[in-house]
């Protein structure tokens, strides 16, 4: 099957994409190593408590470093399979890209309103807008959704 | 379901523990209330499964808050659908507000819950500026049709675009077609989620409606593109709340 990348870059500012989270030890390569996720405005992240869960660069206040690149498990969709790759730099999702879309002729309108998920398409119309949030839109993008959440469950976010 | 939980969360101290109890509870919620899962309470319900005095609180005040929205928007609200027993039009909102008060029990003061475009706000992102929400425009899916900006102000919108959602007219019984999407603000996302919902409905009669409620604002995109808003609409220039 065809293989399309997208690549979209999105540098999630003041968006926390959250579904549950745990907070471990950063990697110091480029591995499925485990890292946190949250929000990134500056001095008003989240401050985990100093129970059994909450470990981890963000709550000791020492700088986050290093790139991790995960990449979700592959989605069978209605549409075909949906893989998605998730980058996190220090404790922000900087980059999530769509890196197996469904293929198939006559479909890029499809594909194209289907694969680029709806979610990073409004934080990219949000960042260059300057507002907040986005209210409207889809978010129903399953296969983008498991993918990204398998990804995540990679690092412990659950 | 497939709907997207995003928080922002501006106040410091707010414990990892506490957000993740908001999570864990959204998850239930889910489990309780989608009608894509045959097994949830509102499917049994629907279905003669569990009878109403089996089911948990929350599905009781959902649906007592639906029959109170019924009755404010004339029936255009309804979680009496064709094909059975769905309050979603009311459900996300609800979730997301509850979430948000319980994120305000949990030490915040300054946030943004967004569940699936339906937003409650709580404070400021930052001093001297209000939240400021981004309006998808139906018809362009990288584009925003407007901003409202605001504090403790709750934002919705229902449009037609939406997968899977059909708005039903029940004066016709058939889907409502004459907006393509109207957003409602006001203070609490759970009246202003059923709202939108009910307004979509409503077409071209939602404006008076909305016009003639106290605390609740909307903007209008109709299916041929024309947008009307009501006259304290929370834009930019004058926040709401």
């Amino acid at each position: 099957m065809k293989r399309a990348i997208v690549t979209i870059a999105a540098t999630i500012a003041g968006i926390v994409l959250l579904l549950g989270f745990k907070t471990h030890p950063m990697p110091e390569t480029t591995s499925t190593g485990p890292v946190a996720a949250s929000s990134p405005t500056a001095g008003a992240s989240l401050q985990p408590s100093s129970g059994p869960t909450a470990t981890g660069a963000p709550a000791t206040g020492a700088p986050a470093t290093g790139t991790t690149t995960l990449t979700g498990t592959t989605v069978e969709t209605q549409y075909g399979p949906v893989q998605v790759q998730v980058t996190i730099t220090g404790t922000k999702i900087t980059d999530v890209t769509a890196i197996q879309v469904p293929s198939g002729n006559g479909r890029d309108q499809q594909i194209n309103s289907y694969a680029i998920p709806q979610l990073t398409q409004e934080v990219l119309t949000a960042q260059s807008a300057h507002v907040d949030m986005v209210s409207g839109g889809t978010y129903t993008s399953e296969g983008y959704l498991t993918s990204l959440q398998s990804a995540l469950d990679k690092i412990g976010i659950k | 379901m497939g709907t997207v939980f995003s928080f922002d969360i501006r106040a410091p101290g707010v414990s990892a523990h506490a957000l993740q109890g908001v999570v864990d509870w959204l998850h239930r919620m889910d489990a309780m209330f989608s009608t894509y899962r045959p097994d949830s309470e509102i499917s049994l319900l629907d279905r003669g499964g569990l009878e109403l005095g089996e089911c948990s609180p929350e599905v009781h005040e959902v649906l007592e808050l639906c029959e109170q929205a019924s009755r404010d928007s004339g029936g255009y609200f309804t979680a009496r659908l064709p094909g059975g027993l769905d309050p979603s039009g009311m459900v996300k909102g609800w979730a997301v507000e509850r979430a948000s008060i319980m994120l305000q029990a949990a030490g915040s003061t300054a946030h943004a819950v967004n569940g699936g475009g339906d937003i409650q706000l709580l404070g400021k992102p930052q001093a001297g500026r209000p939240w400021t929400i981004g309006i998808a425009d139906p018809f362009r899916r990288t584009a925003l049709a407007t901003t409202v900006a605001g504090t403790d102000m709750a934002v919705a919108t229902s449009s037609t675009a939406e997968r899977g959602q059909h708005i039903i007219d029940p004066t016709s019984g058939r889907p409502a077609t004459a907006l393509a999407s109207i957003t409602v603000t006001g203070r609490h996302l759970t009246t202003v989620d059923a709202y939108a919902t009910a307004a979509l409905a409503m077409g071209e009669k939602a404006k008076s409606w909305i016009t003639g409620l106290s605390g609740v604002e909307a903007f209008a995109i109709s299916a041929t593109g024309e947008r009307w808003q009501t006259p304290h609409f929370p834009t930019p220039g004058n926040p709401g709340n």
